[in-house]
Formats: C-alpha cells, structure tokens, sequence
C-alpha cells in the first residue's frame, strides 16, 4: 500500500484487491455483537472537512471508532479556516496535534495532496473538488463485488454530470483497474472535453445502454448547473438522463442501481427505482464503514515507516 | 548609480553575437572603439580592462512583459528588487506592467514608477499603462497623458484582464495611433475561462480542473486582429500559449496587418502535465498548454510569426502560492531564467541562432516597445557607435536553479533544481556596469 | 526435519489425546489460526471423525488486529474469520497453529476469541512448537518438540497451502529471529 489515499488513478490492481479483501474480514466484524476492535488503539484520527458532508465524516468517523483511534473532527465552519487560515496553516497544526491520518475533504481539487506534502501522517482524500474520492469508488467496487460476485468483465454504466463527479473519475480508474468495462452516459456538456482519452465508451443515450448494463451508477445533478447552461431545464434532463421505472425495466435482471448519495428524486433517479431491490444504497452506506474501515486499517496498521512506502497522487 | 563619474570599459577579447573575438572599448555610454583581441589599449582612455574571453557579447535585453509589483505588492517585488533580476538575467529594459495598486493608469502613478526604476538604476523600467481605467474594461484611461508624462508610456495593456468590450477595444487601438503607442492584448474570452485552472485538455480532465480552453485566447487574437487590420492600428499579443494562436497570427501578418506578438519562456518549456503535482508554482495565466503548443510556439519564434520572448515574470509572496490549487495567483519568476531556457529550447534545439537570439530577445521587443535608437539588426548592435548596452553572456556555463539566491523578492520558479545553460556574467547599461561578475554592482 | 509421513502420523496421535482429553470431543470446536493453522485444524476433524464418528465444528479465527506487534513491521493482510454455527459460547475451544513460538500470536488469538463469546474452556493444539516463549503460554497438544535457535526459522508446509507436506527448518541467518517470521505466516 501507498502512505496516502488520493487517487484510484494509479492504484495498483492488487492494492485495490487488498483493500476489497481487507473490507470483507471488516464487514464481517460489522456482523458480530462486539464491533469495536483494538487495532488503531493510540492513534489520532483527524477528520478535517472544509465542505459540509455529513454522510462521509461519520462514516469514516465510525470506521475509526470501530477500529479504536482517537477520532478528532475538524470542521471547516466555525474555526479558523473560516477566519482566512490557511490550508498549510491548518496542516502545521494537525500536525503539532500529532495526527496519524488526516481524512480530508475539501472544495478545492488537488487539496488533499497539497496537504500530503505537508505532513508526515497519512491523508485520506475524502472528495477533493471534482477530481476524485476514492473511497466511494472503492465501497462501490465492493458493494457491486458483494452483489455480482466479480468485477471483471461486467458492464457498469454511470450516467449524468461527469465533469464535475469526483465519483466518476474515481469510478472509471478503479472500475478500469478492476476490470469492468465503463460506459459514460451523459450530455455533452457534462462531459470532460477529453473524454475520448478516458478508457471508457460514451454514449449519450442511455435507452440504448440500459440493456447491456450489468450495473448503472447514477450520479446527482446539482441544480445549479441549469443556470449555468449546462441542460436546458430539469424535466429535459430528467426525461433524457433520469432513470425512471419504465427504463430500470429495460435493465437485466441481475442489474443493480446505485447511488452515491444523496439523491435528487424524481430528478437523476425515480423514488421507486431508488427503492427497488435492485438498488444498492442503503448497502453501500454499510460498505463504506467497511471498506474505510480497510483503508485506515492498510495505512495505519503497520510501521510507520515500511521502506516500500511512497507518495502517489 | 546616476551621478557616479562615467569610467571607459575595455571588454578584452569577448566574442560579439558569439563570433569572432575582439576587443570592444565603451565610453560615453557608446561603443567607440573596436580591434582584434589583445589589441586595443587600456592606458590611452584609463579604462578598467574586463577580460571577457569565453564570453559573447550581446546586446542588452528588453523584456516588454515584467510584474515589479510597487505600487501595492511590496512584499512580493518592488521595482528595485524587480530591476536587479532583470540586470542579472541580462535585461537593460524592462516593461512594468500596469496592473499594481493603485492601477497605472494615470500619469502620476506611472512617473512614479518610471522614477522609482531611474533611481534603482539596474535597467531602464517604461511603465505600460493601463488601457482601462482601473482594468475593469469599461472605459478608457487618459492614455495620451501618459503618453505624454516623463514615462513617455508607448505601450498599454489591461494584462491580467483582457479588453474584452470589442467596441473598446476598437477604440484604444484607434486612439493610440496619435502617438505611436500600441495596444498589448491579454488574450482571454472572459466568458470562456470563469474559473478556469489550468488548459482544458486530457490532464485538466483527469485532474478535475476548470479548463482554459485554447480557443478562448484564439477567439480573442482573431478578433483583434480583424480590428487592428480594419483600423490600421498596431496591435501587440501578450503571452501566445496555444498553437493555433501562432497559426491565427502568421495569418495576420500575411495579410500585412501591424500585429506583433511575444511568447513567455515557460510556454516555450513546460506542460500542463505539471499540473499534477497540484503544486501552484506551475499555475500561471495563461495555462501552461500542451506539448504539441510547445513545438508550434518553439516553430512560430523561429521564424520570426511571434516576434519576441517575453518573461512575464509575476512574483508572488509565499501565502499566495503555497496554497491549494485553486486558491493560489497565477505567475511565475522569469527575469532570471529566460536566457537559459530560450538557450535550451531554441539554441540548443538548433531553432535559433544567437543573431536570432538577439532579435528575439533584444530588438524586436526595443522595436515593439517604442524604445529609441534601435539598431537596425543583430551586427549593427556591436558597431562602433552603437549604445554600450550590452549583456555578456557565458554560453558553456551550467548552473541549477535555486530560487532561494534569486534577486527577487519572491521565490515561484518552477524551474527550481533544474539544470540550466548558459549564465550572465555582466550587463552593461549605457556604458555603466549594472551586473559584473555574475553579481549587481 | 518431518515429512508427510510423520506428519500424519503427529496429526493421528493428536487427534486421540484431543478425544481423550475431551471425553469424546462431543462439545469441541476448532478453530484454526490462519494460515497454516487452518488446514491443521481440518486434519484433525477429519481424523476424529474417522476416529470416533463426531463431527466438530472448524473454523478458523484470524488475530491480525488483536497483535501487539502491528506497529513493528509493514501492514499485515487480515486472513478469513469463519466461527462455525453454533458459536463458541459453553463450548471448549481448541485454538490450532502450525508453529509455536513467541506465544504473541496465540495471545492475540485468545483476546479474538473473547470478542465472540464466552467458551467454557480455551485449549491449544500446535504441530510443532520450537520454544522461546515471551508470554505465559503452553500448548495443551504438542506434535512435535523441536529445539532450535532463535536465527533459524521453522517452515510448515501443507499440502492444502504449498503443494506437499513437511516441516523445515531454514537458515540460521537473520532470517530465523522476528524478522524472518514472514507475513504469510509460512515461516516461524
């Protein structure tokens, strides 16, 4: 393993299988009546998040509890950060605190990395801007390993606003890594520019796509991005892109919906798909104490110091 | 420094544009005497002797693109640390930049400038005064009292900001025209590049960047260079960054149109591939492009589409770089660096030759400038009569950058731990020494 | 040092003093500690089958995350937890490990073991035990004694994990103190 989790853009296949792996010995200490372990007992765990996510921060908060770390939650609102202090400044100070690991979420693409060259503890990126979050990508692997029994070879299509999803870009490199094919459905303009360089098909309807698709990962549009131009109006978007009952009808039977949270209804995803058993949210809420539960296991279970440690993006 | 009594300069055995060597006597600010190497004689004028042998001679460098920071930013440059990198890197001329605080876009604030460089004394400093008053682009600054302050301001630019109003844009390049001034564009379509990071391409993809498209530099050229055609204005093109702008303008000068352009030395080295460090001392505006940009930019310099180098050498304070990303101010240090890298990129590339160096870095931008007494090429430079205004340069010399030992007050070069070709070893200013030794005077 | 052979054979003989000891085996469950101790345990099942005709449930119980020693050395992969139905609660549980060593890893294994309930009695069960205890640990079930040195290194090979059986003992280098106790758990 890596010092740090910043990306699934160059973690190695067998990492991303340790991390899998790691998750299901977790997921199944979830199952027991004692939950905690004493793994992590003694190390400091910093939950330092400058945008607002509640799902997240307690999820890796109970990963680390379960685990036994001493959990420190950081937030952006309210302290110094929101007083004009640094991003470096807030790293020296973590670091005076003597954190292990700083799980970071943050508005700004490429903060978390800043932030991993300033202290000596281990960063977790917990969504940084729209580049990536890697842990959601990685509890979806999991999640859809879980339900279909592999990754290699599946057909998993992620539908909606690409270029500003750190879910996305997260997805299409470990999803790649892993295996699975990834087809992008999306209009135009919410796809990168240079999508054509991604290892992945695009299409950008998905009428077409549904019935081939092992797994469809539906992804929120914010509303703001009507008023930006990006579509039309909502109901354009949702008849296009959205994914009604008449269309998850269109999908085998096999296939699973997911959703990374939280949700628009009505708009990207019907209430009723959301809730159908095909649909896999309220399990990878479950999964991602598990598999951050493996990553802070895998970055903080050993020697602080391995000599095969190195800094990835 | 002004008042010190002026002294003859014998330069012993240097090699003019690096070709043969010979002797060169400067006095009165001219070069008065030339002969073989080992010929001419100190004792006659009571000249101090610099044995320059190794050493080409060249003449002095103009930089049309410089951010000195005063007034406003004192902490990240003043025009007195800002002009001693300029004499190390070899410039005798720099352009400041209008984009300070308060603006300059009066006469007062650029007399005050132009003072602030004549008192530092380590190059000449021309002001470039604002085309709009405070850059906001919505109406124009008194450019004629600028033009006629003790700045005598020739060139002005909103750099930082584009003059994006077309009908304003018209007009600043009409109105100019009274006395001889030039418009210098910062080419960006504001609409195109809100929030923009880094070139829109595969790398700001991946990285989850807002991109600054090429076409919103392009779109911009193209425009301007229909209006300058139209209005038989002369227009200058700051910072070319993209390969089609060096396409857009070789099409403009076919048409004979008065466009000139300048190209910055990192487009001419790095990529955006830099931006995945996230380290923002590779955030500068505009992006760093792509390596394809690169090679069409290297090409457009070699033959003479873009005019001259430029550094648009912009220091930032610590707090503005070592941030994340998106929060950092975009610019690099450059003063220091720019003969080195057009040496690696264009010399040694076989691209340019040091009479085209010259050109490139020398007389075309004195041209664009306005500046006086051009000579008319690269060997009427080192003609006896012409202005001992001269850098002499050590072209075998390598040395790593280490921003650390910089002149200037900032420390963003990207260029840090590089191995670079090719070091100034003194600079002359009218006859007067400013750098010797590798050192200010 | 033992070859298949002589494998089988310890494994016969422990499997009878584990029914004697247990009055028939009637209320045992094993649990093998990964990995070596896994294909141990199921050995030993099988052969008391063979035996007495009683089924003991066999799991195997991975005390990763109990160890004391996690910060001493690279991250350690966890191994497969799989308590058997019916749980270890009243039950006596014999622990099962290729290798007898430090006693770390059995430590470990017993804090493991109470997070799952409560057993009326926890025994241990080891193919080889090689001395130079750190902590107050014996085995209840000992294949084989075998004195070595704290530089050698003793290897268990199982058919089920690497291709044959047979226990070695390596080096005398650096190899065989802590350090040389590879992660996979091949070598103690």
């Amino acid at each position: 393993m890596n010092r740090h989790l910043l990306s699934t853009a160059d973690l190695l296949r067998e990492d991303a299988l340790l991390v899998l792996d790691t998750a299901e010995q977790m997921a199944r200490l979830s199952d027991r009546s004692v939950k905690k372990l004493p793994t992590l007992r003694g190390r400091t765990v910093v939950n330092l998040f400058f945008e607002d996510s509640t799902r997240t921060r307690t999820s890796f908060e109970l990963a680390a509890k379960r685990l036994s770390a001493d959990v420190i939650n950081f937030s952006a609102k309210g302290s110094s950060v929101s007083k004009g202090e640094s991003l470096k400044d807030t790293a020296l100070t973590l670091e005076a605190m003597g954190a292990d690991a700083v799980v970071c979420r943050h508005p700004a693409s490429g903060a978390p990395q800043r932030l991993a060259g300033w202290v000596r503890g281990s960063v977790l990126n917990a969504g940084d801007g729209t580049h990536e979050h890697p842990t959601q990508a990685l509890l979806d692997a999991f999640t859809i390993r879980r339900r279909l029994g592999r990754l290699e070879g599946l057909a998993v299509t992620i539908v909606g606003d690409v270029l500003h999803s750190r879910v996305a870009r997260s997805n299409v490199w470990l999803l790649r890594t892993l295996g699975a094919k990834v087809t992008l459905v999306a209009p135009p303009t919410l796809l990168p520019n240079a999508v054509a360089d991604w290892p992945v098909d695009v299409s950008y309807n998905l009428d077409a796509v549904l019935p081939g698709s092992d797994v469809v990962m539906m992804l929120r549009v914010q509303r703001e991005r009507m008023s930006a131009a990006f579509f039309p109006t909502e109901r354009e978007y949702s008849r296009r892109y959205g994914l009604d009952a008449d269309r998850a009808a269109t999908l085998p039977p096999h296939a699973l919906v997911m959703h990374p949270g939280p949700m628009v209804r009505g708009m990207e995803i019907a209430s009723d798909v959301a809730d159908s058993p095909r649909s896999t949210i309220v399990e990878q809420v479950a999964n991602g104490v598990s598999v951050r539960m493996a990553c802070l296991y895998l970055l903080l279970g050993g020697a602080d110091e391995p000599e095969e440690r190195e800094v990835i993006r | 420094m002004t008042g010190t009594p002026a002294t003859a300069w014998l330069l012993r055995a240097v090699a003019p544009l690096g070709g043969e060597r010979a002797d060169l006597l400067l006095a009165g600010g001219r070069i008065v005497e030339t002969g073989p190497p080992g010929t001419l004689s100190a004792t006659d004028t009571g000249a101090r002797v610099l044995d320059a042998d190794g050493l080409y001679a060249l003449p002095g460098f103009v930089d049309l693109h410089t951010h000195l920071r005063e007034p406003g930013r004192e902490d990240a440059e003043t025009v007195e640390s800002g002009t001693r990198a300029a004499a190390l890197g070899g410039y005798t001329t720099v352009f400041a930049m209008a984009n300070t605080n308060p603006v300059a876009d009066t006469a007062g604030v650029v007399e005050q400038v132009w003072r602030l460089g004549r008192d530092a004394g380590h190059c000449d400093v021309r002001p470039v005064g604002a085309v709009t008053e405070g850059l906001a682009g919505r109406k124009l600054a008194e450019l004629g009292a600028m033009a006629s302050s003790a700045a005598a301001v020739r060139v002005f630019s909103d750099d930082g900001h584009c003059v994006s109003d077309p009908l304003l844009m018209r007009r600043a390049l009409e109105y100019v025209k009274a006395f001889d001034g030039v418009i210098a564009q910062h080419a960006e379509e504001p609409r195109l590049t809100e929030g923009a990071q880094m070139n829109e391409g595969a790398c700001s993809a991946r990285l989850g960047m807002a991109g600054w498209p090429a076409v919103a530099e392009e779109a911009v050229i193209a425009r301007d260079a229909l209006l300058a055609g139209h209005v038989g204005s002369r227009l200058h093109i700051c910072h070319v960054s993209t390969a089609g702008s060096v396409e857009l303008i070789r099409w403009a000068k076919s048409k004979g149109w008065r466009v000139t352009a300048e190209v910055t030395p990192h487009h001419l080295l790095l990529t955006d591939e830099l931006a995945a460090t996230y380290d923002p001392v590779y955030k500068v505006n505009p992006p760093l492009r792509t390596a394809e940009d690169v090679a069409a930019l290297r090409a457009g310099l070699a033959d003479g589409t873009i005019d001259a180098v430029a550094t648009d050498h912009a220091p930032h304070a610590p707090q503005d770089k070592d941030t994340e990303w998106s929060a950092a101010r975009p610019g690099m240090l450059g003063l220091q660096t720019a003969l080195s890298i057009v040496i690696d990129a264009m010399v040694a590339t076989g691209l340019l030759d040091w009479a085209g160096v010259v050109d490139r870095m020398a007389l075309a931008p004195a041209r664009i400038g306005g500046l006086p007494d051009v000579p008319v090429d690269a060997r009427s430079s080192m003609d006896v009569g012409a202005a001992a205004t001269l850098t002499l340069v050590d072209p075998e010399a390598r040395w790593v950058v280490d921003p650390s030992g910089f002149a200037s007050r900032s420390r963003n070069s990207p260029y840090r731990g590089m191995t670079m070709p090719g070091q100034v070893r003194a600079t002359f200013l009218a006859g007067r020494p400013t750098v010797l030794d590798g050192k200010v005077v | 040092m033992l070859a298949q052979a002589d494998i089988a054979r310890i494994v016969s003989r422990m499997a009878h003093q584990i029914l004697e000891k247990t009055s028939g085996g009637g209320n045992v469950v094993l649990l093998g500690i990964p990995t070596r101790g896994v294909p141990l345990a199921t050995r030993l099942a099988t052969r008391i089958h063979e035996v007495e005709g009683v089924t003991v449930p066999t799991g195997s119980l991975d005390p990763t995350m109990y160890r004391d020693d996690l910060r001493l050395r690279a991250v350690r992969p966890l191994r497969v937890t799989d308590i058997p139905d019916g749980g270890v609660d009243g039950r006596v549980v014999i622990l099962v490990d290729d290798v007898l060593y430090s006693g770390r890893t059995v430590r470990a294994a017993l804090d493991a073991l109470a997070e799952y309930g409560r057993p009326r009695a926890v025994q241990l069960a080891v193919l080889v035990d090689r001395g130079h205890r750190e902590l107050p640990i014996r085995a209840d079930y000992v294949g084989k004694n075998m004195p070595t040195s704290r530089r050698e290194s003793v290897a268990v090979r199982f058919g089920e994990t690497d291709g044959a059986d047979a226990v070695l003992i390596v080096g005398g280098g650096a190899a065989g103190d802590a350090a040389g106790e590879a992660a996979a758990g091949d070598a103690r």
